[in-house]
């Protein structure tokens, strides 16, 4: 079970950071950092399992997939965007968290753009002219 | 993927602090700020690595 190994890997991680935290900050922050990546790369395999589960599904409903496309690289964008902004808040570069999360958010608007475009023609077309 | 990485890098860190004490006991203190520095970049070597490692798999998963 894949949820033992990360509550167990956070807990022991966490009290090796305590211990280290008092003498080297720097080493203890590095190594709260390797506990985050190691958690997120044991997980991602298990994301990559649901994407492939819902592209099938989305195939199957004949749904255009360039919409699927774009929504899972948006997915992908705030999964680093998030992790990113954490780190650096955890530094205490608070500045830096909230810059990271805006250049995320303008990301995921220009990917969304053609999504939005294509809802606006279909309400242009609905409208009756006159 | 192997979690004796966090061992060694938690092993490195309580290695360097004892060292470091020893250092400012003797009165060098620069010398324990450049083991510092040493140490933290011994580690972001494999840091580097797994971001790398992390951001390859989320570029496969999610298809960019």
């Amino acid at each position: 079970m894949i949820v033992f190994k990360i509550v167990g890997l956070a807990i022991i991680s966490s009290i090796l950071i305590i211990i280290i935290k008092q003498k080297i900050p720097e080493i203890a922050f590095l190594l709260s950092l390797v506990t985050g990546l190691f958690i997120l790369i044991l997980i991602i395999s298990q994301v990559g399992e649901v994407v492939r589960l819902i592209k099938k599904l989305v195939e199957k409903a004949g749904i255009d997939i360039m919409y699927f496309n774009t929504i899972m690289k948006i997915v992908g964008i705030a999964y680093i965007g998030e992790f990113g902004a954490e780190i650096t808040r955890d530094a205490g570069e608070n500045a830096l968290a909230t810059k990271i999360e805006m250049a995320v958010k303008i990301i995921i608007l220009f990917l969304a753009i053609p999504i939005m475009i294509s809802l606006i023609e279909t309400i242009i077309e609905l409208i009756p002219r006159f | 993927m192997d979690i004796n990485l966090i061992f060694k890098i938690a092993g490195l860190g309580i290695f360097i602090s004892i060292i470091n004490i020893v250092l400012i006991q003797a009165n060098k203190e620069e010398q324990a700020q450049m083991l510092t520095l040493v140490g933290v970049i011994i580690v972001l070597m494999v840091v580097i690595q797994l971001i790398n490692q992390l951001f390859t798999d989320v570029r496969s998963v999610f298809g960019f």
